[in-house]
């Protein structure tokens, strides 16, 4: 197949050279020139990596891992913020991965043609909602009542994030899922709830679970949701979610705009860390399923 | 009244039955509370900025002054900062995305586009306020120093070129949301480009034409429309960008009037003000700008789906 292109390429190319100088020349030179767009495409990620490398690495040491933050560039570190990341979104997770799987298994296993297209819709149109207003949403309902700012309601809001985003990659996952297992399964007097759960989520699992971590890469990058619920905090805060909590996207946020070294080189060594969980899970997810593809 | 039969083999199927009723129930609810999340969110924002719209009209949308002072609110120069920053992100990543698409499915070999498309995707995954950081430390004096200097000296002749440059401001937003937008518009180019069927190249090519004509006479007009489709998601995507912008577009309270002024962006102006914001009007302004920014993008975001399914199907993109 390969050997064939490349060889019709040829004798087309050659008919060209022949056909008319000028044509063959632009044909040339659209090549090069999208060629050179995708290089421009790549340079940012190149320079974002490099500089979140070489600022990030220099600021990464044992205080900041291990001190929670200080005022006014005077010492201290992101431990506040490492263990507020690393509970609220899991807790977001916990919220968002039971509806947004169920959610996938209703419009793939169970709805009608119509409404499963109008809830697919929805999910895309609330992946396309700016997250701030997300944020905004729940300020009204979880913030504004109690007068307080709340982990909680950071977490809720990283859920609704999450959850489109992991109903749809269920959805896309389960269409693999040949038809003939469940027939089989149901064929064998298999009630439709043990045949969904045990033969086709099963046989889906390792598309769901990618899924999942690239939703939870997500939440925990993101930050505009949470300036309105879970707020921040020099504090550190574990276990109380009716108290405002910090994550690393908000210590990034904060510590930027400091006017004091200290704090902007905290904010290049809090982004090295979440730059560094956030890109290994989607390496990892990537690799593995384009490796099961070539299989 | 005739009781019914009770055969242990009968008895059996229920137990099952009620199962199954029930584990459809809960995946229908779980889809219905995304759909339900949707819909109550924008019935929040409009109920909270009631007080807005009751006090000011559809005058909000028009007003040029944000004085909470005076308690008097208008939305135009966050609206005007939002449109801008989102057009100049257009104007530098449509033709750099398309052409990055076209290179990847008609012209690339797999071993060339694969890891390049790998590449594209990481970008897509970096957080929002590590562009923002960099945004602020490395490229807006980058862009300051060469570009921006460049275009004012040069071009300054021009009225909305000219005028002093900071680095941070309109165009470095701009210039980041083309960034941020680029891995939108290729993934979705791309998958649009790809779903064009191979018999339309094959009949221009048995015509005698180069690759490059078989692209832009064969392939882009079949592609049209959900082309387009993925310009606008990208347009979306840029529209409701919060951190990146915030942190880079400055903190300018007018409408701007050159690329280089300092501005603020709905989304910007929400994340800076909220939560010094009083409950009340003021906080009631700032989700009416909420509720626009909202209309805005859902209605961008339909219009784009519709047009990218009409090319790839309703799976299509994303």
């Amino acid at each position: 197949m390969a050997i064939q292109a490349v060889a019709a390429n040829r004798s087309a190319t050659l008919l060209q050279a022949k056909a008319g100088g000028r044509r063959t020349l632009v044909d040339r030179a659209m090549r090069y020139l999208s060629f050179v767009a995708a290089i421009v495409c790549i340079i940012p990620l190149a320079a974002v990596l490099f500089f979140v490398t070489v600022r990030g690495i220099a600021a990464v040491n044992i205080d900041l891992l291990t001190k929670p933050a200080r005022a006014l560039g005077v010492g201290g570190g992101a431990l506040s913020a490492i263990l507020g990341t690393l509970q609220m979104v899991p807790l977001a997770a916990l919220m968002a991965i039971p509806i947004g799987v169920l959610a996938g298994i209703y419009i793939h296993e169970y709805g009608s043609a119509r409404s499963a297209r109008v809830i697919r819709f929805a999910a895309d149109v609330l992946v396309g909602v700016p997250s701030i207003l997300i944020g905004i949403f729940v300020f009204t309902f979880l913030v504004l009542p109690f007068r307080q700012y709340n982990a909680f309601a950071g977490s809720v809001a990283l859920a609704v994030i999450m959850s489109p985003v992991i109903m749809r990659t269920t959805e896309e996952v389960l269409k693999l899922v040949p038809g003939t297992l469940r027939e089989a399964s149901l064929a064998l007097g298999v009630p439709r709830w043990r045949t969904t759960l045990s033969i086709v989520v099963r046989t889906a699992l390792p598309g769901i679970l990618t899924g999942i971590m690239l939703a939870v890469a997500r939440a925990a990058g993101e930050t505009a949701p949470l300036l309105f619920t879970a707020l921040g905090s020099r504090l550190v805060n574990v276990g109380d979610l009716t108290k405002p909590m910090d994550a690393l996207p908000l210590f990034i946020y904060v510590n930027a705009r400091q006017p004091f070294e200290l704090q902007n080189e905290q904010a290049w060594g809090a982004a090295f860390l979440l730059l560094v969980f956030v890109l290994t899970v989607n390496v990892l997810v990537r690799l593995r399923s384009a490796g099961t593809r070539t299989q | 009244m005739t009781t019914l039969p009770s055969a242990p083999w009968l008895a059996a199927r229920p137990v099952g039955r009620t199962s199954d009723r029930a584990f459809r129930w809960a995946t229908r609810l779980a889809a219905l509370a995304v759909v339900a999340v949707l819909v109550l969110l924008a019935i929040q924002l409009l109920d909270s900025s009631l007080l807005t719209w009751q006090t000011f009209g559809l005058g909000f949308i028009g007003g040029t002054t944000w004085d909470p002072v005076q308690a008097v609110y208008g939305a135009l120069p966050y609206i005007v900062g939002t449109l801008l920053s989102s057009l100049i992100a257009l104007v530098l990543a449509t033709p750099i995305g398309l052409l990055t698409a076209i290179f990847l499915s008609e012209v690339a070999s797999p071993r060339v586009a694969t890891p390049l498309i790998f590449m594209i995707e990481l970008l897509a995954a970096i957080p929002s306020v590590v562009f923002g950081l960099w945004g602020v430390f490395v490229l807006a004096p980058f862009l300051r120093g060469t570009v921006e200097a460049w275009i004012s000296s040069t071009l300054g002749f021009i009225p909305f070129l000219g005028g002093p440059t900071f680095g941070i401001g309109l165009f470095t937003a701009g210039v980041i949301l083309a960034i941020m937008i680029l891995p939108t518009i290729v993934s979705i180019a791309r998958e649009v480009i790809r779903s064009v069927p191979g018999s339309q190249r094959e009949a221009m090519l048995a015509l005698g034409a180069t690759r490059w004509e078989v692209i832009t006479k064969a392939v882009l007009p079949y592609a049209r429309s959900g082309i387009v489709g993925a310009v606008i998601l990208g347009l979306g995507r840029a529209l409701g960008e919060t951190m990146a912008v915030t942190m880079v577009i400055g903190n300018g309270q007018a409408i701007p009037t050159h690329l280089f002024d300092q501005a603020q962006t709905i989304a910007s102006k929400i994340a800076t003000t909220f939560n010094e914001a009083t409950i009340g009007i003021q906080t009631s302004s700032l989700i009416a700008l909420g509720l626009i920014l909202l209309v805005i993008t859902i209605g961008l975001n339909v219009v784009a789906r519709l047009l990218v399914w009409r090319v790839a199907g309703p799976t299509g993109g994303e």
